[in-house]
Order: C-alpha cells, then sequence, then structure tokens
C-alpha cells in the first residue's frame, strides 16, 4: 500500500483529521456491504425455524443442518423404520435422522458447483486470451477501420444480454447447444472478449513499442516477443481483467436459468431450486451461496495486487 | 563487423515525406553519427536500417547483402534505444543475455559472454540486480551491453545519452568512443547534439528536413560547410552571415560588403546576382583599429579562457571569439579582421555554399 499511494495524485499531504474521516468512512461503507455476507454466512449455520424468527436471531446455536441438506436428497419415513435402522454413521445422518428422514443420496450441488467452475474459468480464459491477442493488434498495427470496429466491439455491450436472449436460445437449440458446457462457455466469452478487449487496450498502450522492438533486434519474432516481453509487462492488466470476466461468468443468471436445466446447469440457477425441496430451507440455500462465494473470494484475494494497481489504468507505472 | 551502404533511401508517411532519397555508405568499423534537430528523418532512417520501419523506395545493403525488406531479427543490427528499453521483468543478466537466448547459445556460454561483456562496460558487479533501480549510467551500460554481447555486425543508436543528465553525458561520450576504438563496431549514432557527433564520430551526416545536407569528417563539416544551414547549425555560436548584394565570376578572391573589400578564397563558379552571405566563424574574427570593417560593441559573455563579443555592424550583429584579456565597453566602436582563408560564401536563395578554392571537393548530399 504504502509505495502505491506516495506519488503524485495528492500534491497537499492529507491531515491526520481528513485521514481519521476518510477512514471512518471506508470502514463504515465496509461494514454496509459486509452485512448481508454476514447474513448468509450466519443464515448458513442457522436451523429452519432460527433462520426465520423475527426479529433475527444474532445468538443461537450453531447446526449444520443448512450444509446437511445442501449436500444431501432426503426422503421422509416413519419413525418406526428409523428405529429399525443401523446407528448413524455421521453428523448428517443424525441431524437428518432428527427430522423424520433419511439420506436418499447426494444432491447436484457439487456438479452444479463443477459446472459453474468450468464454464466460468473457461470462459475467463478465452475472453482473456483472445483480448489480448486482439488488444495487441489494435495497439500496435495499423487496423483498417480500427475506430469503428472497436465501437461495434464495444456496442455489444449496450444492451442488456437477456435482450437477445430468445434469438440466442433458438439459436443454441438449432446447433445443439443448449444445456451444454461449451455452449456456455462461448457464450460469456463473447459476452466478455468487449469488455477484455477495451480493457487491455488501454494496458498495452502503456507499454512502449521499444520493448519489442528491442526484442525483435535481439533475434525474435514478433511473436516470440509478444510472448516473452509484451506479456510479462501486461499481467497487471491481465489479472485485472481476468477478475472482472470471472465475476460476470460466475454470476451470470438470466441467460443460465435459460439454457440450461440439467447436466450444463450452473449453481445461479440451481441454488433458488434447493428452496423447493421440503419447505423453505434458508440455511440450505445460504450455504449453498456461501460455498458460492469461495472461488470469488479467493480468486480476488490471490490476484488482489494486481487488480488494486490495475484499476488505477497503470497510471502507477513505475 | 561490416559495412552499411544506403541507396536512395525515402520514407513517406502519408503525404509527409520523413526521409528524401538519401544515400551514403557507412565503412566497416566507421562512426556515423546522423546529425540534425528533431523531425529531420534521422531517427527513421535509422530505423530503417535496423528494420523497425519500411523503406517507401531505395535499397539497404549490409555487407552487400540486400536486406531493405528483411526482419529486423534476420538483420544481425544491434540497436541502443534512447529510453533503453531494458526489459523491466528481467534482471541486468538476463537482459544482456537475452539476445544469446535467441540464438540457441548454450546456458555456460552465455554465462561466460555475459560476464566478459559486464567486464567491459565495469557493470559486472551489477549482473544480479533489477534493472528497475539502476542509475541512469548503469542503465545505458546495461543498453550498451545488450548491444555488444552478441557482437553482431552494426550498432545502431538513437540518442542514447538524450536521457542523462550534462554532467555524465560528457563521461559517457568518451565511454563509447573508447568502446569503438576497442572493438571497432561499424556504427550509426543517431543525435541532436553537435558536440557529441564531433567528438565521437568519424563521419557526419547532417540531416534536415529529411535531406541529408552534408556527409563528411567533423572537420570538413565545421571548416567547409556546404551550406547555411549546416554552418548554422554546427558551431556555438553559429557560424555568422554577413549579407551582401552581388554576382561573383569564378577566379574572384575578393567580395565587397557595404562597400569595403573582403579577401576570400579564390571563388570556384560563377554565380549570378542576388543576395550573398559571407559566412565567418566567431574563432575567425579579429579586433583591428585599423579595419574599415566597424561596428559597436552590443554586449559580452565571459567564458573563462575567451569571450564572446557581439558586435552591430552594418550587415547585422556580429559574434567574436577573442581573448578574455581584453574587456569592452557597450556602444565601443571596434574594427572587425576576417581569417580570409577560413571565410565562406553562400547563395541566400538556395543556401549552398558556393565552390571555392578550400572547399572545392565538399561533397552535398
Amino acid at each position: 500500500m504504502s509505495s502505491t499511494n506516495t506519488t503524485a495524485h495528492s500534491v497537499v499531504e492529507p491531515t491526520p483529521t481528513v485521514k481519521r474521516i476518510a477512514g471512518a468512512i471506508v470502514i463504515l461503507y465496509a461494514l454496509v456491504t459486509m452485512v448481508p455476507l454476514a447474513w448468509i454466512f450466519l443464515t448458513s449455520i442457522k436451523s429452519p425455524p432460527d433462520s426465520i424468527s423475527y426479529p433475527p436471531k444474532i445468538v443461537f446455536t450453531p447446526t449444520l443442518e443448512g450444509f446437511c441438506n445442501l449436500f444431501t436428497t432426503r426422503t421422509r419415513q416413519t419413525p418406526d423404520y428409523i428405529q429399525s435402522l443401523p446407528a448413524p454413521t455421521g453428523t448428517c445422518d443424525e441431524i437428518t435422522r432428527s427430522r423424520n428422514m433419511v439420506i436418499a443420496g447426494p444432491s447436484n450441488y457439487w456438479p452444479r458447483f463443477g459446472n459453474s467452475l468450468v464454464i466460468a474459468f473457461g470462459s475467463t480464459f478465452l475472453a482473456v486470451s483472445l483480448g489480448t491477442l486482439a488488444a495487441y493488434g489494435f495497439s500496435r498495427f495499423r487496423v483498417p477501420l480500427a475506430d469503428d470496429l472497436l465501437f461495434f466491439i464495444l456496442s455489444t455491450r449496450m444492451m442488456p444480454p437477456i435482450a437477445v436472449a430468445i434469438p440466442i436460445y433458438l439459436m443454441y437449440r438449432q446447433f445443439g447447444l443448449s444445456d451444454t458446457a461449451l455452449g456456455m462457455i462461448l457464450l460469456y466469452t463473447a459476452v466478455n472478449v468487449s469488455l477484455a478487449v477495451w480493457l487491455l487496450k488501454g494496458f498495452i498502450d502503456e507499454i512502449p513499442r521499444e520493448y519489442e522492438e528491442a526484442a525483435m533486434i535481439d533475434g525474435y519474432t514478433r511473436l516470440q516477443a509478444f510472448w516473452k516481453v509484451v506479456l510479462p509487462q501486461a499481467t497487471t492488466g491481465i489479472a485485472a481483467t481476468a477478475i472482472f470476466c470471472l465475476i460476470f461468468a460466475w454470476n451470470e443468471y438470466a441467460f443460465a436459468v435459460l439454457l440450461t436445466s440439467g447436466s450444463a446447469q450452473t449453481a445461479p440457477p440451481f441454488i433458488p431450486t434447493i428452496i423447493g425441496e421440503g419447505g423453505q430451507d434458508w440455511p440450505a440455500v445460504a450455504a449453498g451461496t456461501a460455498i458460492f462465494l469461495v472461488p470469488i473470494l479467493v480468486f480476488t484475494i490471490v490476484l488482489r495486487k494486481q487488480l488494486l494497481r490495475g484499476i488505477t489504468f497503470g497510471a502507477v507505472r513505475k | 563487423m561490416s559495412e552499411i551502404k544506403i541507396v536512395n533511401l525515402r520514407k513517406q508517411f502519408g503525404d509527409f515525406v520523413a526521409v528524401e532519397d538519401s544515400s551514403f555508405t557507412v565503412e566497416d568499423g566507421e562512426f556515423l553519427a546522423l546529425l540534425g534537430p528533431s523531425g529531420c528523418g534521422k531517427t527513421t532512417t535509422l530505423r530503417m536500417i535496423a528494420g523497425l520501419e519500411l523503406p517507401t523506395s531505395g535499397k539497404i545493403y549490409l555487407d552487400g547483402e540486400d536486406v531493405t525488406f528483411n526482419r529486423a531479427s534476420a538483420r544481425d543490427i544491434a540497436f541502443v534505444f534512447q529510453l533503453f528499453a531494458l526489459y523491466p521483468h528481467m534482471n541486468v543478466f538476463r537482459n544482456i543475455g537475452f539476445p544469446l537466448l535467441s540464438q540457441g547459445v548454450a546456458k555456460a556460454e552465455i554465462r561466460a559472454r555475459v560476464e566478459e561483456t559486464a567486464k567491459l562496460l565495469r557493470i559486472d558487479h551489477i549482473l544480479g540486480r533489477s534493472v528497475s533501480g539502476l542509475a541512469g549510467g548503469d542503465r545505458q551500460r546495461v543498453a550498451l551491453g545488450r548491444a555488444i554481447v552478441r557482437r553482431p555486425k552494426c550498432f545502431l543508436m538513437d540518442e542514447p545519452l538524450g536521457t542523462l543528465d550534462a554532467e555524465f553525458r560528457e563521461v559517457m561520450v568518451h565511454e563509447l568512443r573508447e568502446l569503438h576504438n576497442r572493438i571497432h563496431a561499424t556504427t550509426v549514432y543517431v543525435t541532436h547534439d553537435q558536440h557529441e557527433a564531433m567528438a565521437m564520430a568519424d563521419k557526419i551526416a547532417v540531416m534536415n528536413h529529411g535531406v541529408i545536407e552534408q556527409y563528411g569528417t567533423p572537420q570538413e563539416i565545421y571548416n567547409r560547410p556546404a551550406s547555411m544551414y549546416v554552418a548554422d547549425f554546427i558551431g556555438s555560436p553559429p557560424m555568422n552571415f554577413m549579407r551582401f548584394n552581388s554576382g561573383l565570376k569564378r577566379g574572384t578572391r575578393s567580395i565587397f560588403l557595404d562597400g569595403v573589400e573582403v579577401a576570400v578564397p579564390e571563388m570556384g563558379e560563377d554565380v549570378a546576382p542576388g543576395e550573398m552571405a559571407l559566412g565567418v566563424r566567431p574563432e575567425h574574427i579579429r579586433f583591428s583599429d585599423r579595419s574599415p570593417i566597424r561596428g559597436a560593441v552590443y554586449g559580452s559573455e565571459y567564458l573563462g579562457t575567451n569571450q564572446i563579443v557581439a558586435v552591430e555592424t552594418a550587415a547585422g550583429i556580429v559574434k567574436a571569439r577573442v581573448s578574455a584579456d581584453r574587456s569592452f565597453r557597450l556602444g565601443e566602436t571596434v574594427g572587425l579582421e576576417f581569417s580570409s582563408a577560413k571565410l565562406a560564401v553562400f547563395d541566400c536563395a538556395s543556401g549552398r555554399a558556393i565552390a571555392s578554392s578550400p572547399n572545392a571537393e565538399t561533397r552535398h548530399g
């Protein structure tokens, strides 16, 4: 942190009072934004009655029931039948039996979560790769009609994606891409690539051409120069772009609910369906959501340095 | 090492002509400075030799081989950039070794050659350092190291001292020339600084508006400028121009400046009447009370070993470099005398120097 805020922007060093007020505002804002997160994590370890009690309970006995319900499907049985079973094999087994139910099998949560991982990371990888190449081309070569092309690329973001959902739905059905991971990867890539091109063009414009020229004179082809000299310097921009793309693809709901229903379904359309299985099971929904948040959280924390530098758009380069 | 030959090289960016039909040859082991103000086409010329820019027309030969449209990577040349372009994600060692890596040189040999190069440039103690923390001079040496490690056919340098502070620049000028004396690499050096060019180069090409105004040794450029532009660009203060209206006959040995006869070198050609200029270097002016060319002292600039005295004459302000012993009052009337053999005469309309006995062999670019 200290190295990032020593330079340029503020000419006058802020007074301690100003700093304290600024700090208070930031902390307050952080608390406000963290309330929903805290709510989700707390709900995921509440029992179903606790989760719907009003006023909401701050103090309660934590339970893993929500997670058990998230990971399993259960069937209701008579107490006599449950009595006749051998001793429970685990915590979830025990909790389920106390509700007069037995575990019938695993739920679809992990497969759906896996779909989300494959589709979100796959499309992010594709969007960032294509975006980097396109951005490099726009940045370095005299592309005919470059401005128009860039505007066209940007214009794909000018309407809500859902506006084109019906044509895409029909197209996907025709091509057999409905409910396939490949279909979703292509779709999210198409949406994200415009963002990637624009963000990355800004970053690559900032890298002086002399580096590539030096590498080409040092005996490398343009592609090698791009790979060995431009890419290592564009990592900040690439990381920032990747996070933005990933967040979109990971959270996307509208297309997912329309285009996936079975084997390629992602977690966002799956999580609400948990409610339906045996009453309003908010702890299970909250548990599903909590786990769903983890990958983005980890990814963002891992890349937070790049993201911080990336948001300033290369202003702090050297 | 090798010879660089440029034939009728031309470069146009849209309607703008950056380099106009230039031809010159840099001989094996020679140090050529391309000298000119910014925007004169010197860097574009250099980039075409490097292969970073393709010419609109013309040919480039390296060692007799036509490389006009070869890739930069296939030319076996080294380039030192103005801002050095050291790869920021590599340390000093890897920066210098990078060109060798592309040639598939074995690791042990890369190490040996990088260390040898570093020793030559006296940077062997910073091989492990990151380039981003280096001082200007060390960055400069690393950039040079990356250029010489490969032992290329020739070196191209684009204002490599431009970003260094004045004091250090002088040190690097000596170091560069010393390096050149040791490895005798054919070098093309782009600069806008006449001192750098004069101090280092074997030959200088003075460029202006995409045209090579004069190509020659520093002595030729300084003593026999081929045009008013060159005469004005080289020298500090630059050559004085004293204007007069006249025609000239071949064999003439004097001109009339405001009615006063001034002896000049023997003119080598006939010139139709028109505006002419007598070119006088400040150090070729003496003060003499007997001289009929009179003027009033306008100002003086003390330089320690000598002084520059500006004198207002009928033909304009003339600056003279004279001994620092004598002091002048402002407005004092003085007489000026010129060293006749060193004078040049120019045609103001075209700006070119009139052929005369000492500069008869001056080559026009």
